[in-house]
């Protein structure tokens, strides 16, 4: 009895999860397969290997990696201190840094523009100094820049939860058998939060390589990702079906992406940890 | 020079303002067992911490071997640990645990491996070397956390209750593996535990402590037999501790009665505290002993009889081999030499004592 109406509360959830994400997916795995005029085709999935989205694709990888590997230099240090901190509100601390978190994001991206731009606030601040003006604005740092920004902290609060997991008499007990800080690092501690780090690549690197806001922004609509790519299929051009059919192959390539961290997560501990 | 293979001089340790070691001295020999016994938050663990360099001491110093290693770093100390909560790396399986430290000192890899089988030998644990931590026992992974440790040959061997998570079957088994490592191995042990009777069962040399201070050094016979005040009296098996006064040289008084003993050089008319043992206590008839009183409660505890007795206001505690039905009048008899007579301690120290074994520390 208790069991079945613990599954009814669960109802509610699998009804959300059927109509807000599995309908939508069959929906444009539907369209990518069919060519418009009742026939099935694959030839809008292979359409990602056409050069111009091709191009697209790539330059989509190559500022994300950069903005998850920023990221990851930035947040790694910063939870290192935090950690170190004999302090009792780090919580607090880790608090403020995801602060922008909750602040539109739209917004955020609109904020960066102002501040980038060539006669932004930036720019008015530098030339005060006497020092160059920086161009940046509408270039791909630009695009990296507001993502750094905007997903440090889904890289902090992940390698956050994992670091402070560990606890102390383990740094104590290797130092016990003569283990320096380097040696701490390389064999305790960065082993032990390598789940978190993953966790952080992942939520990083999927919103990075798929989001067109960005350069839409802060790269003028000069720079084509792959994610405008599709957003312009949808919308400007009217060809669904070429953009469902880019969808799931940048969904295809992405899942690859995951599964092989995981499998490299779960040969060094038996832990597979979704954030 | 002293052949002391560790000193520690004057040690104080405050945290937050509030003083947790007071003044420690202890010398250790190479060799001993040395176990720190106390009630818990006495500051057991933070002397070993002390001695071990996770903790700097305020005032005092740390000498090994004639050296004064105050400052030096844990990693390099030649003294290992095995802690408190076993602290394994949760990542690394048995072997890669207990090879650790003989990486680190870039040990061969024929060496390493000799001394994973030596060691899983001797804690009883061969075949074990692929198990993660997490798929053992509360009771297997200690003994790997000890198997850690003794590779590296320290010549301190720090233990923070290393059975303290164990039942007693498991933890009498691993009290006489600890024994046999020691004489194997021959290194110095440091041994915390609140357990009195592990204490007594294993050690060389005891240190008591109350309050951040060492109350006695000693053998376990000479603090069982000869407790310096009651603190360690009450702390060290069962006993009767009653108030009395000094009269003379060699005569005391307690529960108004004059009783002849053995203790000289006390004030004249000084009060002090009495502690007899309850096997010191003989049971004679009516008249023939120092009080009269009347037996109250009656246990059989294997090998002898525990019994109750009130007399002349005090509830004693006895342990005799025969057995004197409840309600039957006795008379109660203590040798001279069994009566323990010590200055009296301050009574707000034994009532704070009471305090702090209430509170709960981690
Ligand atoms: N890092 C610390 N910061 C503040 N107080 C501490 C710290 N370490 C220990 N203490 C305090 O010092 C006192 C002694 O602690 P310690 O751990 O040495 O006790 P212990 O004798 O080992 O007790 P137990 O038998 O419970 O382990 C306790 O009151 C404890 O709260
Ligand atoms: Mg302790």
């Amino acid at each position: 009895m208790k069991r079945m109406s613990r599954k009814h509360l669960a109802t509610p959830y699998v009804f959300w999860i059927i109509c807000f994400t599995i309908l939508p997916l069959i929906y444009i795995a539907w369209y990518a397969v069919s060519d418009g005029d009742g026939g099935y085709t694959v030839e809008n999935i292979l359409a990602i290997f056409e050069p111009v989205h091709w191009k697209a694709f790539v330059l989509s990888i190559e500022l994300a990696l950069i903005c998850t590997v920023v990221c990851l230099l930035l947040a790694y240090p910063v939870v290192l201190i935090l950690r170190r901190l004999k302090i009792k509100k780090k919580g607090t601390i880790v608090a403020v840094l995801i602060l922008p978190m909750w602040m539109n994001f739209i917004l955020r991206v609109y904020a960066w523009q102002v501040l980038l731009s060539d006669n932004g606030i930036i720019n008015s601040f530098l030339g005060m100094l006497g020092l160059p003006s920086i161009n940046i604005i509408n270039t791909p740092a630009a695009i990296v820049f507001g993502m750094v920004y905007d997903f440090l902290p889904f890289m902090i609060l992940p390698i956050y939860n994992s670091l402070m997991e560990i606890p102390n008499d383990i740094i104590e007990a290797a130092k016990d058998l003569g283990a320096d800080g380097f040696t701490i690092f390389r064999k305790i501690i960065w082993k032990l939060t390598l789940p978190g780090v993953i966790s952080g690549i992942t939520m990083v690197f999927v919103p990075a390589m798929t989001s067109f806001v960005f350069s839409d922004i802060l790269g003028g609509g000069k720079i084509q990702l792959i994610g405008n790519v599709i957003e312009q299929e949808f919308t400007t051009s009217m060809n669904w079906q070429l953009g469902s059919g880019l969808s799931i192959a940048l969904m295809t390539i992405i899942l690859l992406i995951m599964a092989l961290l995981q499998k490299s997560n779960q040969q060094t501990k038996g832990n597979n940890m979704i954030w | 020079m002293s052949d002391n293979l560790l000193e520690l001089r004057g040690i104080s340790k405050a945290f937050d303002g509030k003083t947790i070691l007071q003044e420690l001295d202890l010398n250790i020999k190479s060799n001993e067992f040395v176990t720190l016994l106390g009630p818990s938050g006495c500051g057991k663990t933070t002397t070993l911490r002390i001695v071990g360099g996770f903790e700097k001491p305020d005032t005092g110093s740390v000498i090994f071997n004639g050296e004064d290693i105050t400052a030096l770093a844990p990693e390099k100390r030649h003294i290992n640990t095995v802690f408190q909560k076993y602290a394994l790396f949760p990542h690394m399986n048995v072997e890669e645990n207990i090879a650790f430290g003989l990486k680190i000192k870039k040990k061969s890899k024929e060496y390493i491996k000799d001394k994973i089988k030596y060691a899983l030998k001797l804690v009883d644990l061969d075949g074990f070397e692929k198990r993660k931590p997490n798929s053992l026992s509360g009771g297997q992974q200690q003994r790997i956390a000890i198997a850690r440790a003794i590779v590296n040959e320290p010549e301190i061997l720090l233990l923070d209750e290393p059975l303290g998570a164990l039942d007693l079957k498991l933890r009498q088994d691993m009290q006489s593996e600890l024994i046999r490592l020691k004489n194997e191995l021959g290194i110095t042990f440091i041994y915390v535990t609140h357990d009195q009777e592990e204490a007594l069962t294993m050690s060389d040399k005891i240190v008591v402590m109350h309050r951040g201070l060492v109350q006695q050094i000693g053998t376990p016979k000479d603090i069982y037999d000869e407790p310096c005040n009651a603190f360690v009296a009450d702390f060290i098996g069962d006993s009767n501790l009653l108030k009395g006064k000094m009269l003379d040289d060699r005569l005391v008084e307690f529960l108004g009665e004059r009783v002849i003993c053995v203790d000289e050089g006390f004030g004249k008319n000084e009060p002090v505290d009495i502690v007899i043992r309850p096997e010191d206590v003989e049971i004679n008839e009516v008249g023939k002993g120092i009080v009269n009183g009347v037996v109250k409660n009656i246990l059989y505890k294997g090998a002898n009889y525990e019994m109750t007795v009130e007399a002349g206001g005090f509830d004693w505690l006895i342990h005799n081999t025969v057995a004197y039905p409840v309600g039957s009048m006795v008379s109660l008899y203590v040798k001279p030499f069994n009566i323990q007579i010590m200055k009296q301690m301050d009574e707000s120290e034994m009532i704070l004592d009471e305090d702090m074994e209430n509170e709960t520390y981690e």
